[in-house]
């Protein structure tokens, strides 16, 4: 298993303190690390109340969005009318991002304890933990520590069940995640309505990203002023956040670290760095779907949602892809592209089409074969892919063209030009 | 892989053994308890026939659609669109190896290619003649900051190098 590192003196652990720890995934080891408590309270408190902490608080989604979670919970109807569902989003999916994947293996009763806590507070009898399909460890981790607990009867009349993916990008969308829970191809699905009025199976639902429900017992626990006083930057910005750091780097893996922590700490002295000889060229801060910082902008950048927008880019998950100078940069924005284009639900005609275009036409430069007009071709293909579909998808595979051609043009015009070796056979 | 590749068996030329029966009957009736809705149990009825068989073929996905009260084209619908379900049979071992830009820059394509030698396989999405071995590419796995992860089977393997490669399918028989 590639962790733990040592957690460096830099990193703020609240999520990850136990990791590393086995003791700490069965159920006894977590009710020895406190764990549970939280639970057994919350499940005496009004609803509202917890609600209202969560809020306070100040913590946001952590699958991307970072819609602020309490807000996200009031939607829910006060008066129950129809069954609520919870639904836990462990699709994680995007290229960049192994954090809930961590949290799962090893403290895989933080996650219940927050969902459950969470299905208390939306009114939800039956929370569904989606669970890519690929992830054959945390699935068993997970199943076992649902088996315990469920044995020590700490959720109450809350029932839990995991429900596994089977192959599908497009799942970890709350709406097509949803879809296919019902047994449905996963199809994200238009909104309104939207899921906390008509959600799985057509009953108010919430959907939640493990990282943000793993946080939410210590949030009770610790009070809503010391989570929201963990913060460097922006006070919008609240807590910590796990950050996959991938590519390369000489020590990748999960770093927790306060809200506003500088990128360029984060990759310098916590992950040691590029190789030796190399220098920094790009960054991808949240994961394949935001925008592409060059090195300036990623030397000054720091982490937080409004910290990662003023650099042109997006926090998204926290998975950060880091390139050095030995990168064809034209090679992997087509990588990423190619990525799209195989996970499109193939619903809406500008993502279907434009993921299989843009990627052929990357392809075509790449092969030697690319026409001065491709550059403009990207980018007016790339307008008509933003904004314009049910889901984000396609918006995601534009962010990395767009901001690819904008910061790295020479390299396309290069092989353009015919002054770079073609990389790929036409 | 080519769509003929495998044949599938043609219906009435062979006596079709149902998958669900006894213990997988059981389980399946315990996973109907979860939803409110037969149809939802289609993702974890697809999972148990492909535990049973190896890949689902379109008897069985009658037979799921029979189980479940959907049709048919309904049920290929749905496997056509999740790319773990398998549609042919694949060699004993299935190997993923994951190649989106984080592990490509990585050295991820240099693992496939040590797959594809090690395993006689030689092509993507072929099996290779020994019937043991089906090596594929696939999108991001998840482990990005343990390039590369690679499924062999149900076991997650991360940091594989092209090194590594010999040993590890050495200890699948």
């Amino acid at each position: 298993m590639g962790y733990p590192h040592k957690p460096h003196p830099k990193e703020t652990l609240v999520l990850s303190k136990h990791f590393g720890e086995a003791d700490a995934r069965t159920y006894k080891g977590w009710v020895k690390r406190g764990g549970y408590e939280m639970l057994a309270h919350a499940l005496t408190m009004e609803p509202a109340r917890i609600i209202d902490s969560v809020k306070e608080s100040g913590l946001r989604g952590r699958g991307g969005a970072g819609f602020p979670t309490g807000l996200k919970w009031s939607f829910m109807p006060k008066e129950k009318k129809k069954p609520h569902y919870l639904c836990v989003n462990a699709d994680e999916s995007e290229p960049g991002t192994f954090k809930d994947r961590e949290i799962m293996r090893w403290t895989p009763h933080a996650l219940l304890e927050g969902a459950a806590i969470a299905a208390h507070a939306i009114q939800a009898e039956v929370v569904y933990l989606y669970i890519r399909g690929e992830f054959t460890e945390p699935w068993a981790i997970m199943e076992k520590a649902l088996a315990e607990a469920t044995a020590a009867g700490v959720f109450g009349a809350i029932k839990l069940y995991l429900h596994r993916g089977a192959g599908a990008y497009i799942c970890g969308e709350e709406t097509a995640l949803m879809n296919s829970i019902e047994g449905k191809r996963g199809n994200p699905r238009i909104k309104p309505p939207f899921p906390a009025a008509a959600g799985v199976f057509g009953m108010p639902t919430t959907i939640n990203n493990v990282e943000t429900l793993a946080a939410v017992p210590l949030i009770l626990k610790k009070g809503p002023a010391w989570y929201k006083g963990l913060s460097l930057a922006s006070p919008k910005s609240t807590g910590t956040k796990l950050f996959s750091v991938c590519g390369h780097v000489q020590r990748p893996g999960n770093y927790e670290v306060t809200m506003g922590f500088p990128l360029k700490d984060l990759l310098y002295e916590l992950c040691g760095g590029v190789p030796p000889g190399r220098t920094l060229k790009a960054c991808i801060p949240g994961g394949s779907s935001v925008p592409i910082l060059n090195r300036e902008e990623t030397e000054s950048c720091l982490l937080d949602y409004e910290g990662v927008v003023e650099k042109g880019s997006m926090l998204g998950s926290g998975g950060v892809i880091v390139f050095d100078d030995s990168t064809d940069m034209v090679y992997q924005i087509m990588r990423l592209a190619r990525f799209y284009a195989h996970e499109s639900c193939a619903q809406c005609t500008q993502c279907r089409e434009g993921t299989a275009w843009t990627t052929k036409i990357l392809e075509r430069i790449l092969s030697g074969q690319g026409k001065t007009a491709d550059l403009d071709l990207l980018l007016d293909l790339a307008e008509n892919m933003t904004g314009k579909t049910i889901c984000v998808l396609s918006d995601s595979c534009a962010a990395p063209v767009v901001s690819g051609i904008k910061k790295f043009k020479q390299e396309f015009e290069d092989y353009i030009a015919g002054r770079r070796k073609p990389l790929l056979v036409a | 892989m080519s769509v003929g590749a495998h044949p599938t068996p043609q219906p009435g030329t062979e006596e079709y053994q149902p998958v669900f029966v006894g213990k997988a009957l059981e389980q399946l009736g315990e996973i109907l308890t979860r939803y409110p809705t037969r149809q939802a149990a289609l993702l974890p009825a697809l999972w148990l026939v492909q535990q049973a068989r190896g890949w689902i073929s379109d008897r069985n996905m009658a037979e799921v659609a029979e189980v479940l009260g959907l049709t048919p084209a309904y049920v290929k619908g749905v496997v056509t669109f999740y790319t773990m379900y398998h549609q042919h049979p694949v060699g004993r071992h299935f190997v993923q190896v994951c190649t989106t830009s984080p592990c490509n820059i990585c050295g991820a394509e240099a693992v496939v290619k040590a797959f594809l030698d090690a395993t006689g396989a030689k092509e993507l999405g072929a099996t290779s003649p020994d019937g043991k071995w089906t090596v594929i590419e696939v999108e991001c796995l998840g482990a990005c900051g343990f390039a590369t992860p690679v499924l062999i089977n149900d076991d997650f393997i991360e940091s594989v190098t092209p090194d590594k490669v010999s040993d590890l399918v050495r200890k699948y028989k």
